[in-house]
């Protein structure tokens, strides 16, 4: 299953920090969502885009997480090289993420 | 009750809105918000070559499109649009009510964000890169301070219809009304991180009222070459409904008006302004009818002791060429001429400080692991590089246009682009030196 089945999102821009708010149709999927999307699985999905922390903020009466994500816009909006300097395409990325759980690692 | 709307979201957003807003939204008060980052800076350097301009280069048309109609309606106006110049804005403006003929208009500018002259040679950290303020030397262009709502308040008090500024921050802009209409103390930080909520949810305007949204069979947005722009019923404890004009397009929601609460926020619980530090981690929304949200809760704690500082800097050139190829085999023939360009580079002995060779369709946007997955029947070739002189830009874009006759088979639509870098990174500053004050100008 993935993420945009139980959740919509939508990316902003701060300097070379974006943040993505993931917001959970219901709570049954707020509670999957939290369980299984960690700072750690979000940076991985992204691959090469997040060079920094990503941090996790909870919203439980929102049915929302705010994920921030240091150094994901090319060191800043106005001196980025990519094609989408904002980050405003990280949101449709993210919710690609497939939930089924990982593989413990080894 | 207050009233506020939204006439725009961004320097370009669309006009109309606006005017349908003030048309039949019964509006208090009409914020335009329109100074991105990097906007200022720019702004800033057209100043230096024309003393009377560096404001908003679509000041003229907003205002020509609302100002009657706000007279009429007496719907007071308040914007960033001022950007680099307020002053010069504010004697625009009034020349422009002389001309449509609209007497007795009291237009304020409100400035003191430039703090160019406090920032040379300062040995203030950069909070971003590291080092300090004079490293930046000569390439530091502009440094404007992020102002709070004290100085709106103030020219609203003093009767004024129409207000522009430079620098404040954005939710500032909407809080200024609500302090002014509601006698809010400046340090009753519960409503004032309230009145932020409200003034957040408002300040990309159509973002709130399903603009940035849409995503078709799963979140649906009626209308929106028709958007309607925001605009919220305030009551005296900061408390508010977002609706929009009936009949617009769009939609207002739960879902709309969470997304928009956590735009652009970091930690939920401490937003930052110069008038705040606003906690929108207990603000709850409840739907109250058609395109109505009710927004409750919310709340703050004191100021930011500092005010933030935004630092323009030129940072050198952008260099950009691009061109398309179509095909089952597009992502080989890609792929060989971003090859192609990256061996020119170095036949050429072009050394940019940063490069990206990218295929526009397939790993552009995208990280590879996820691209990977199909083969589109068209991708475009995307050379990007940040150069040192605007020379070596100019060569980016030229080598990826001349792949037309020396590239893969099948090149076409290469474009070519150059643009100067104005990066922009900031410092904190005591509030004692940044001093906002009011300048008044009249219609006849």
């Amino acid at each position: 299953m993935r993420l945009r089945e139980l959740a919509h999102a939508r990316s902003g821009d701060k300097g070379d920090v974006s943040n993505i708010s993931v917001i959970a149709y219901d709570t049954a999927g707020y509670e999957r969502v939290r369980a299984v999307l960690t700072p750690e699985r979000v940076k991985r999905h992204l691959g090469g885009i997040v060079r920094g922390e990503v941090r996790r903020y909870e919203l439980p009466g929102l049915l929302a997480l705010n994920f921030v994500l240091n150094g994901a816009l090319g060191g800043g909006v106005t001196r980025s090289l990519a094609l989408d300097a904002h980050g405003k395409c990280l949101s449709g990325l993210l919710l690609e993420l497939d939930l089924t759980p990982e593989e413990p690692s080894r | 009750m207050v009233r506020i709307g939204a006439g725009a979201g961004f320097a370009g957003d669309r006009i109309e809105p606006a005017v349908e807003l003030v048309r039949e939204g019964r509006l208090d008060y009409l914020v335009f918000e329109c100074l991105a980052e990097r906007t200022i800076a720019l702004a800033q350097r057209t100043r230096l070559g024309d003393p009377s301009a560096g404001y908003d280069p679509l000041l003229e048309a907003r205002m020509r499109a609302v100002l009657p109609l706000c007279v009429e309606k007496n719907v007071r106006v308040i914007s960033n649009m001022g950007a680099a110049n307020p002053a010069a804005a504010a004697r625009r403006i009034a020349e422009l009510a002389d001309e449509m003929g609209l007497s007795g208009l009291k237009v304020a500018a409100v400035v003191g964000d430039d703090v160019l002259d406090v920032m040379a040679g300062s040995s203030r950290p950069l909070l971003e890169i590291g080092g300090d303020v004079a490293s930046l030397g000569d390439a530091l262009i502009s440094a404007n301070a992020y102002l709070g709502c004290e100085a709106i308040v103030e020219a609203l008090a003093h009767g004024a219809q129409v207000i522009v500024t430079g620098r404040v921050a954005d939710p500032s802009l909407f809080l200024a009304p609500l302090v002014h209409e509601f006698g809010w103390s400046l340090d009753d930080w519960e409503r004032l991180g309230r009145g932020t909520v409200v003034g957040h949810l408002l300040e990309c305007a159509g973002q709130v009222t399903g603009g940035y949204f849409a995503d078709p069979d799963v979140k649906m947005v009626p209308d929106l070459a028709r958007l309607g722009f925001p605009l919220a019923e305030v009551v005296a404890d900061g408390s508010a409904v977002i609706t929009k004009v009936e009949g617009s397009g769009g939609r207002v929601d739960v879902a709309t008006c969470t997304e928009q609460l956590l735009y652009e926020l970091h930690d939920p619980a401490r937003y930052l302004t110069p008038d705040v530090t606003a906690d929108f981690s207990t603000v709850a929304f409840e739907k109250v009818g058609p395109d109505r949200v009710a927004v409750r809760g919310g709340g703050g704690g004191p100021r930011p002791a500092q005010l933030k500082v935004s630092l323009g800097r030129k940072e050198g050139f952008i260099g950009e060429g691009a061109i398309s190829y179509a095909g089952s085999s597009a992502v080989a023939r890609g792929r060989l001429a971003l090859d192609i360009v990256a061996e020119r580079f170095r036949l050429i002995g072009l050394s940019p400080l940063e490069t990206r060779f990218e295929l526009i369709g397939v790993d552009a946007v995208a990280p590879e692991h996820l691209a990977s997955a199909f083969a589109p029947m068209e991708v475009r070739a995307r050379v990007v590089a940040r150069t040192l002189t605007r020379e070596e830009a100019e060569r980016v874009g030229r080598e990826v246009e001349a792949l037309y006759t020396n590239g893969p088979a099948g090149g076409g639509g290469a474009t070519r682009l150059v643009t100067p870098v104005v990066g922009v990174v900031s410092t904190l500053i005591e509030r004692d030196l940044v001093r906002p004050a009011v300048i008044y100008e009249a219609t006849q």
